[in-house]
């Protein structure tokens, strides 16, 4: 008598994914699986299906066929294994268990850094207005913004907002954290600090998947990258293998070739 | 000929130009106050909701919009009393009538404003967990407010205006306080007069006092 292994070792499970923005096709069948403390990065030309597949693991966009599952439990689809679109209030639940953060920083601009932090964990999680204030100020510190609490979005820089945006979506305790090109509208001198706080929650094993165009960043900071082209997985594996120059995957190649071409 | 101005008759009679200045503003502020009620229901209810209802919001506002106010409020005045079997005073049927008035141009302003949201934003409030209701409170609303701010002004300011058309309906505010000034001493030109000049300074107030609490809002978000 052996002992069964857990049904599920994946932390997400995205399977057979495909979707279609009307005649196109943005995801064909892309299977993913990522497991606690990972560090995936996606990476791909634009186009390919990168965000779109972010997007849809936290249901902000809905898909066509597949199954996307986070321990266990798929996200934007009922239980009863139709493909019954799940109550509001049931998704906000699940959305709650992943943390996102945007390109475009998307803070709430009516609200402090603070004030942003404390949002969802007294109305989602519950938790008092000193409770709540005393996590945004730990996570505020965590990400060196310790002193801007009280500053209100536009009073902040890019870089400082995005760390606001990264606290937001920390601070609420995901199971896993989703980042969509959050250093592409970024100055490149702000990108390092944003960067930093990545490397720091990765130290601590937060479970992450992540679109990014830092080559340099995916390399040190992720245990697995995913190519994307033509919204197919096109390759995955460590790092060295799929940056390094041994990899024999044509589209791969020309697209780090032309990458490589544009940022030297 | 020589025409003498002569304002001590005015000056007179003052009180009663004092008092329907004061029921005008009383007019403006109910009326705007039900008017944001009204914009700010059909305008959450116009963008979550279907074609149909679209299509009965749509209507009433461009009703009231392609309507002269006098209209409405001899329709609502004078009009539905003999159709249905209410009564009312003059001054609720005109409050009712200055409502639905500025409840139409409002929700046009709150649509858009609600629509100006950035996308991004709400996609923010979904990604912590928020339900559909606590995105519209806490994201939504309060940067449209922002957004509308200054629009609700300048409606506000349009409907103290607009409270003068009471006077067709002897409803005595501003201006019925100088019709009757005008019919019981004939100094037309001094009472209008001075009857412009209170909507002027009025008007001038207001929208310095508006535009404060505008920079206010703005600083504080």
């Amino acid at each position: 008598m052996s002992i069964a292994p857990p049904a599920n070792l994946a932390l997400l499970d995205i399977s057979d994914v495909s979707k279609s923005f009307g005649s196109v096709e943005v995801l064909r069948s892309v299977s993913l699986q990522v497991t606690r403390g990972e560090v995936v990065t996606v990476i791909g030309p634009s186009g390919s299906g990168k965000t779109t597949l972010l997007r849809c693991v936290n249901f902000l966009e809905s898909y066509d066929s597949g199954s996307i599952r986070i321990d266990g439990k798929e996200v934007g689809f009922r239980d009863t294994g139709t493909r019954q679109r799940r109550s509001e209030r049931d998704l906000a639940k699940m959305r709650a268990e992943t943390g996102m953060v945007f390109q475009s920083f998307n803070l709430f601009p009516h609200l402090t850094a603070a004030g942003n932090i404390m949002l969802g964990l007294r109305k989602v999680r519950g938790k008092s207005s000193t409770e709540a204030r005393a996590i945004a100020e730990h996570w505020l510190g965590r990400v060196g913004l310790a002193h801007k609490a009280d500053s209100l979005p536009a009073e902040l820089s890019g870089g400082q907002q995005q760390r606001v945006g990264i606290a937001r979506a920390v601070a609420m305790e995901p199971k896993i954290l989703l980042l969509d090109e959050i250093t592409s509208a970024l100055d490149p001198e702000l990108v390092g600090e944003v960067l930093e706080v990545v490397r720091s929650l990765a130290e601590d094993g937060m479970t992450m998947v992540m679109v990014t165009h830092e080559m340099a960043f995916a390399r040190d900071a992720s245990s697995r990258i995913v190519f994307m082209a033509d919204g197919g997985v096109s390759a995955a594996g460590p790092p060295a293998e799929i940056l390094g120059t041994e990899i024999d995957n044509e589209r791969l190649r020309s697209f780090l070739a032309r990458f490589r071409a544009s940022h030297f | 000929m020589g025409y003498t101005l002569n304002f001590n008759l005015i000056w007179r009679h003052f009180d009663k130009l004092w008092g329907g200045l004061l029921l005008s503003l009383e007019l403006a502020v109910i009326s705007i106050a039900i008017g944001i009620v009204i914009g700010l229901l059909l305008a959450v209810w116009y963008v979550s909701a279907g074609r149909a209802v679209r299509t009965v919001i749509a209507a009433y506002v461009e009703f009231i919009r392609n309507v002269p106010l006098i209209l409405l409020v001899y329709l609502v005045f004078y009009g539905l009393p003999t159709v249905v079997d209410i009564a009312y005073s003059a001054q609720t049927s005109f409050i009712a009538t200055l409502s639905l008035y500025s409840g139409a141009y409002l929700v046009e302003v709150f649509r858009s404003g609600l629509e100006a949201v950035p996308r991004g934003q709400l996609d923010a409030g979904k990604a912590i967990g928020l339900t559909p209701w606590q995105r519209l409170v806490h994201v939504r609303l309060p940067t449209m407010l922002r957004i509308t701010l200054p629009a609700l002004s300048n409606t506000f300011l349009s409907l103290f205006k607009d409270t003068s058309v009471a006077s067709v309906i002897s409803v005595p505010e501003l201006t019925y306080g100088a019709q009757w000034i005008n019919f019981n001493t004939f100094r037309i030109v001094e009472v209008y007069l001075v009857v412009t000049a209170m909507y002027l300074l009025t008007g001038y107030a207001l929208l310095y006092a508006l535009r404060l609490v505008e920079r206010r809002f703005r600083a504080a978000h």
